[in-house]
């Protein structure tokens, strides 16, 4: 058995994990007696494949898939066009994932007694059900393609997550495909191809990540997300085979927000950022796959906008603009059916920006002991595929800082670490539609991010969250 | 802090062990394949293992060709072109003669380039490997590759030069060997006899439209034309003409049917249509493709 003990405002308190191994095997067990897997079930359903075909664990691509997107959503075989479907297929389909959640949340300040504030645990749970995509995608004509999906949060309130039309095999050849819109970055570990979904799991920190400015204090954070869907234009390249692939992006610093808004009330600024990824695979035998590749996102946001005469930020005006970039190398390497995805990951913000100092004020305006912050980062997925329709996921993230924001920040402000293991059992696949079990266990370390009320000092913030879904699409 | 990393080890080792013994039943949930239990392919270098390609079936394949390699995955009814049935073990692209089954490579190469025009797409985004494990995989469906090896490839004898006197002898032969009455005179797949036609498992099939692409079923080089007289293409009204066509009559029947390929350029076409009865003809057959849109690609 193992021990867990975190510190609360009673003291001490132990916390027993081990049982979790066994319902996780209990829960594999009873779902074990069912039969062949499923994203865009439009897809299946127009080409007759199982999911499995185009996805190693949906969302996730597998080589093949990812050849059909690179394609543009075309099999090549000169049937891809509306004009082969009949007339009554539409090529729209929706994912939505009801499920039972706990999010527990240690070294949280909450009110006390009285007027004091304390740390305590907060715990919350029960049913629930995600946001819902409806995903419409496919071919205009012959090497036209679009995607559209709009997608709404829990409560129902929808944006647009992704509205593009690439322009595939310009002038006959691969090398040569355009994409305008808002569209997922063409990164070799996608986000958006995210095999886990709990509210710590269900991202990768390294894409998120902001340096803090003091414990206790959030980074004035611009608007930035390599996880995120962008809006811009995108070049994009690859072999007949797709084993070599090379694309560049002119991305709006809005965070693939309309209207020149980046949310949040952030000053959206009139800059532009770029992203640049490329990747190599090759075959290695029996073993399967592999690919090496890297990326780079650099560009830079405005450090304060203009301001309408009562006070409001002017959406679209933000200036004073600071550079930041990110860039890693990430290799996905195949053992069969046991897989590795690894990456490095490397993070440098200007200093104005991670102080929330606007440039206008000059070095004068700085904190004392100011520095360009910068981090270096690092993960490792792994997944065991079983068969297309288990899937076993685990998956270790860390951020180490390098340099701080500040000279006064303990060395190990804002490192995190990441833990996220769990399986997706798919019970039966066929050509039309997508159900999985999906089960899930995820837990985030961030260091001296969080001021003892009691000490004043800075402590560690964990927290954790426990998810099971029923992830379908249709 | 030192519990906390103890756990964060326990965690992450459980997380990659725990792998619940009901779940290796899975693998054997799909349908046994017969008659053969195990089968290999051998391609170049690459020797294929059925029982892995097996799992890669199970992904990609059983959506049209059926679980039980019979052509009829559940997909299948929805299909104006019928998967291949590998029980029956019929092959339409063969390096082989007629009647005989192919040879591993043959079946690795159309894995690799897919047929176009229907339903099947080219795997090369598979590893090679992969695709041998799967040619592999697909032998164990029939008992053909039991009692029966591969048929012995047949000779492509050397490219002649080509010439507009092999052109027009080419013409002559697909009026003389009545290639028009399926194909149509104009190779548009539209002869008297083309909606007649159907394949061995009584379904309807159409005869190639060369006027379309430059990519025949079974490859897009001269070779690969050459092969489809001579060996036919099993299981379809297209029948094999080894034994009434000499091999420099192929040849010239190549590349006549190139010519007919108006709308890709080829080294034939650019011969045939520096001619003046070439220009001719081949002016003539792009008016009316206009004037009746049957040259239209969406």
């Amino acid at each position: 058995m193992l021990d867990w003990v975190s510190p609360g405002m009673n003291g001490v308190r132990v916390r027993r994990f081990a049982t979790l191994g066994y319902v996780v095997s209990v829960l594999v067990l009873v779902l074990s007696a069912c039969s062949p897997a499923s994203a865009i079930p439009a897809f299946a359903r127009k080409y007759g494949m199982p999911c499995s075909a185009c996805h190693e664990a949906w969302p996730k691509l597998s080589p093949f898939g990812q050849q059909f997107k690179d394609n543009g959503y075309q099999l090549g075989n000169d049937r891809d066009a509306p004009i082969f479907q009949q007339a009554a297929y539409w090529p729209i389909a929706f994912r939505i994932t009801p499920n039972w959640h706990m999010e527990r949340n240690e070294n949280t300040v909450v009110d006390g007694a009285g007027e004091s504030q304390v740390l305590a645990t907060v715990t919350t749970r029960g049913f629930d059900y995600t946001g819902m995509d409806i995903l419409t995608a496919g071919t205009l004509a012959k090497n036209f393609s679009f995607l559209l999906v709009p997608s709404s949060d829990e409560t129902g309130a929808f944006h647009f997550e992704s509205v593009n039309v690439r322009f595939d095999n310009l002038l006959g050849t691969p090398w040569l495909n355009v994409k305008v819109g808002k569209f997922e970055l063409d990164n070799l570990l996608s986000e958006k191809r995210i095999v886990t979904l709990s509210a710590n799991g269900g991202f990768y920190q390294n894409y998120h990540f902001q340096p803090w400015l003091s414990p206790g204090l959030p980074s004035p954070s611009y608007v930035f997300g390599l996880g995120d869907n962008q809006l811009g234009i995108e070049w994009m390249g690859h072999s007949a085979n797709d084993r070599t692939r090379v694309s560049a992006a002119l991305l709006q610093g809005t965070d693939g927000n309309p209207d020149f808004q980046a949310g949040n009330g952030n000053a959206a600024g009139r800059a532009y950022e770029g992203y640049i990824a490329a990747s190599q695979a090759f075959e290695a035998g029996s073993l399967g796959l592999q690919r090496v590749g890297g990326f780079a996102y650099f560009g830079q946001a405005p450090t304060y906008p203009q301001y309408s005469q009562g006070g409001a930020p002017i959406f679209g005006t933000g200036i004073g603009n600071k550079p930041y970039y990110r860039a890693g190398f990430i290799g996905m390497w195949y053992l069969k059916k046991l897989d590795f995805t690894t990456m490095y990951f490397y993070g440098h913000d200007n200093v104005f920006l991670a102080t929330g100092t606007p440039s206008n004020l000059g070095t004068d305006g700085l904190p004392l002991g100011a520095h360009a912050p910068s981090w270096n980062g690092a993960l490792i997925e792994t997944h065991y595929t079983w068969s297309p329709q288990l899937i076993l996921i685990n998956r270790y993230e860390l951020i180490r800082m390098k340099q701080q924001t500040l000279d006064s920040n303990p060395g190990d402000l804002g490192n995190v670490d990441a833990l996220t293991f769990g399986f997706r059992y798919y019970p039966f696949i066929n050509t039309r539609a997508g159900f999985a079990f999906h089960n899930e266990y995820s837990i985030v370390w961030n260091r001296k991010v969080q001021l003892s009320p009691l000490t004043g000092l800075p402590i560690d913030q964990t927290s954790s969250s426990l998810f099971f879904g029923i992830d379908f699409a249709f | 802090m030192r519990n906390i990393l103890s756990l964060k080890f326990c965690l992450a080792v459980a997380s990659t062990f725990i792998v619940p013994t009901g779940l290796l039943a899975q693998d054997q949930a799909a349908p046994a394949a017969k008659p053969a239990s195990h089968m290999e392919s051998h391609v170049g270098n690459l020797t294929g293992n059925s029982d892995v390609g097996r799992q890669l079936y199970f992904r990609y394949c059983w959506g049209c060709h059926g679980p039980h390699g019979d052509g009829n995955g559940e997909n299948a009814p929805y299909l104006n072109i019928q998967p291949r049935n590998f029980v029956a073990a019929v092959f339409k692209c063969r390096s082989t003669p007629t009647g005989t089954l192919p040879t591993d490579e043959d079946l690795y190469n159309s894995l690799k380039r897919g047929f176009n025009f229907t339903y099947m797409p080219s795997w090369i985004a598979l590893t090679a490997q992969e695709r041998a494990n799967l040619v592999a995989f697909i032998k164990t469906f029939s008992p053909r590759w039991v009692a029966e090896k591969s048929g012995t490839p047949i000779p492509v004898p050397a490219e002649p030069k080509l010439t507009v006197e092999s052109i027009k002898h080419g013409g002559e032969l697909f009026q003389k060997l009545e290639c028009w009455k399926c194909h149509g005179q104009e190779g548009r797949g539209d002869g008297p006899s083309a909606s007649t036609l159907t394949d061995s498992n009584d379904q309807p099939i159409r005869p190639y439209n060369f006027t379309y692409d430059n990519r025949s079923k079974c490859g897009k080089t001269n070779q690969d034309l050459y092969k489809i007289f001579m060996t036919g293409l099993d299981g379809t009204p297209m029948p094999s003409f080894a034994d009434v066509v000499k091999p420099e009559d192929a040849w010239d029947l190549v590349h006549y049917l190139r010519t007919l390929q108006y709308n890709n350029p080829s080294p034939e076409l650019t011969l045939w249509e520096g001619t003046p009865e070439g220009k001719a003809v081949v002016a003539a057959k792009r008016v009316k493709e206009t004037a009746t849109g049957s040259g239209f690609k969406p």
